[in-house]
Parts: C-alpha cells; sequence; structure tokens
C-alpha cells in the first residue's frame, strides 16, 4: 500500500477514534455550583448540577480541590428518622440526562481547607469520571446558612 | 393522719393537672396544626446541658421561648446545615414573632463540639439559635426522652467520624410542654403556620 493511501486513511482512523473515545468529561456540563462554608475549619458540603450531554452515559467517582485536602462523595438519607451518611463510589449520570449533587442528597465533602475560604471565593474544584477524564468546575463559596447557589 | 393528709393532697394535685390537661385538649379546639400533634404524648423539655457560652443551662431557662430542639453535629458537612438553614428561614418569615422562639441545637458528638465551636456554628445560621453541648450521659437521656437515638459510626482512614442522628425537630411550648413534631416530610410553609400559631398562643393562655 503506498503512503498516498495510507496517510488519508490513518487520518480518518484517528479522527473517528477521536469522536468514539471522547471522554465523559468532554460531554458533561457543570453548573449552580457552590460550597456551604462553616466556621472554622469543618467539613464543607459541595453541590452541583451535572448535565451529560452525550450518548453514553457517564459516572462521576470523586474530586478534589486545591483549596481542601480532601474530598469524598458523600450520599445522605433520612430513612426511619435517622440522618445519616454514607459514602458513594460512583454517581451515574444518564445519557441525555443530569444529576443534582444538592443538600439532603449527594454532596461532595470538602475536608480540611489549605487556606481559609471566604465567602464569595470561587474554589477551583476537579470532578473526575469514570473514563479517568476530569473536569474543573469553579464552585462559589456562600455563607453557612444559604439555601442554594443563588443570593 | 398524716398519711390521709398526703392523700387528699394527692387527691387534689391530681385534680388539678386533670382540669389544667382538660384545659389544654379544649384550648387545642379548633386549632389545625398541621405538623404531628404530640401533645400529651411525649415528656416536657427537661435537661442540664451546657450553653455555647459555657455556662450550666437547664430547660427552666428556655421557659417562655417556644423551643426547636435539634440533635445534630457541626462536622456534618450536609443534612445538619440544611436543617439550620431552613430553620433560618423559617424564623425570618416568622418577623418579630420570632422573638418569642429559640432554635436549641443539641450535639451528638459532644467529644469535638467544645462550646466554642458550637458557638461560632450556630451564630453562623440564626441569632436565636443556642447551641447545646454537654457530658454524654446528658446528651442520651434527653435524646431517649424523645424517643431518639443516635449511633457514632465507625472511624474513617483519617480518623473522623461520623454520626447518625434523629432528623426530626422537636416542638414546645412556653411551657416546655411538647406540642408538635416536624419531620424531613413536612414542609417549611407547615413549620411556620405551626409556629405562628403557637407564638401567638403564648405562654399564659
Amino acid at each position: 500500500m503506498s503512503l498516498r493511501f495510507t496517510l488519508p486513511l490513518l487520518a480518518a482512523g484517528l479522527l473517528m477514534t477521536a469522536d468514539v473515545h471522547a471522554t465523559e468529561a468532554q460531554h458533561v456540563r457543570a453548573s449552580a455550583a457552590w460550597i456551604r462554608v462553616l466556621p472554622g475549619d469543618l467539613p464543607a458540603g459541595a453541590y452541583v448540577t451535572l448535565e451529560n450531554t452525550g450518548d453514553q452515559a457517564a459516572s462521576l467517582r470523586g474530586a478534589h480541590s486545591p483549596n481542601y485536602a480532601d474530598a469524598m462523595l458523600h450520599q445522605s438519607s433520612s430513612a426511619g428518622g435517622v440522618s445519616r451518611m454514607s459514602m458513594v463510589n460512583e454517581l451515574a449520570i444518564p445519557a441525555h440526562g443530569k444529576v443534582e449533587l444538592s443538600p439532603g442528597g449527594y454532596h461532595l465533602m470538602l475536608m480540611k481547607a489549605t487556606s481559609p475560604v471566604k465567602i464569595g471565593d470561587k474554589v477551583k474544584v476537579t470532578l473526575s469520571f469514570g473514563d479517568g477524564s476530569t473536569l474543573d468546575a469553579d464552585f462559589v463559596a456562600r455563607p453557612a446558612n444559604a439555601t442554594g447557589a443563588e443570593q | 393522719m398524716k398519711l390521709c393528709r398526703t392523700r387528699r393532697w394527692l387527691l387534689l394535685l391530681m385534680l388539678a393537672l386533670g382540669t389544667l390537661l382538660l384545659a389544654g385538649c379544649h384550648r387545642d379546639d379548633g386549632v389545625e396544626w398541621q405538623l404531628n400533634n404530640v401533645s400529651g404524648h411525649m415528656p416536657d423539655l427537661d435537661f442540664q446541658l451546657i450553653d455555647d457560652h459555657g455556662k450550666n443551662v437547664t430547660a427552666q431557662d428556655y421557659r417562655g421561648k417556644v423551643v426547636l430542639l435539634y440533635f445534630g453535629y457541626t462536622h456534618c458537612p450536609d443534612v445538619c446545615p440544611l436543617t439550620l438553614a431552613q430553620l433560618h428561614v423559617v424564623m425570618q418569615r416568622l418577623g418579630p414573632l420570632a422573638d418569642g422562639a429559640r432554635i436549641l441545637f443539641v450535639s451528638v458528638d459532644p467529644a469535638r463540639d467544645t462550646p466554642e465551636v458550637m458557638h461560632a456554628y450556630v451564630n453562623a445560621f440564626d441569632p436565636r439559635a443556642v447551641g447545646l453541648s454537654g457530658p454524654a450521659r446528658e446528651i442520651e437521656a434527653l435524646s431517649k426522652r424523645y424517643r431518639s437515638a443516635f449511633t457514632r459510626e465507625p472511624d474513617r482512614a483519617d480518623g473522623q467520624y461520623e454520626v447518625s442522628h434523629s432528623s426530626a425537630i422537636y416542638l414546645f411550648d412556653g411551657n416546655g410542654k411538647a406540642r408538635l413534631l416536624s419531620t424531613p416530610s413536612n414542609t417549611q410553609d407547615q413549620m411556620v403556620h405551626d409556629l405562628h400559631l403557637l407564638l401567638s398562643l403564648g405562654t399564659h393562655s
């Protein structure tokens, strides 16, 4: 086979591969991202809406932030009149669907701020997905008694 | 003779109590509570704890105020702040009436929740919120009194831990009588409605 044939084929193949193997993060859009900042060095809950525009399901596996030493994906529940928290290994975001990490449900728990987070700060949080891809999002620091991302 | 007199006193006391109870029942006639009515089914508010200024306090110190009792802990990043933020909105919606109410946030994690931590915490939510901590046995007694429980979950790798706790909010009138119970299925509107009524009843009606 001559180079004249193989090069275009190779290029086309690469393009197709890129399309099929677009990462989960490339199809996920983050919005309404905020952190409930608590006094002192108490762990903070972080919330975000994730929308998957892709044809394949995506899954949120975890997060990290330069502003916090540790971050965990959690779920709150209040079955049987008891409030408890449990660790979540992955949270599926259906194809062309969305999930909300919101108070009283799924949330990120951010622990040990590396420097004090002030109300109004934008905190970078990197979300990691099932295929190892990542998405950076700015989370707005909101006061303890905030009820959502908006003022 | 002495026994006889004691008996008479007891009888009088019971009669008086009975009349009070009846009066209490009648008073509620026509009042449409939207939360769960627990009047007569739960004991009066009673505790000996330490407030967020480090002062020893008892339930008597809050007589004359409508009390919203909630169990939680400050290292709880999601549900406790959510509940307290919602209670703050409720208090705001009540306007000046809210001055007749106190949110008593009782720590189920006294090992980490010192008065200092509690003070900063409750004040981040509402000026009418009080943080109560104290000896574990006192907190257990208060929790059991209202048929709730809390459990310290196993430590994580980093040595931190979570505490499972009751999700209910207990409402007491100004006389320390248990009146209403709010659960996560109740709405903010229902809470505002009932608190409005409870605060309007006053302590001497």
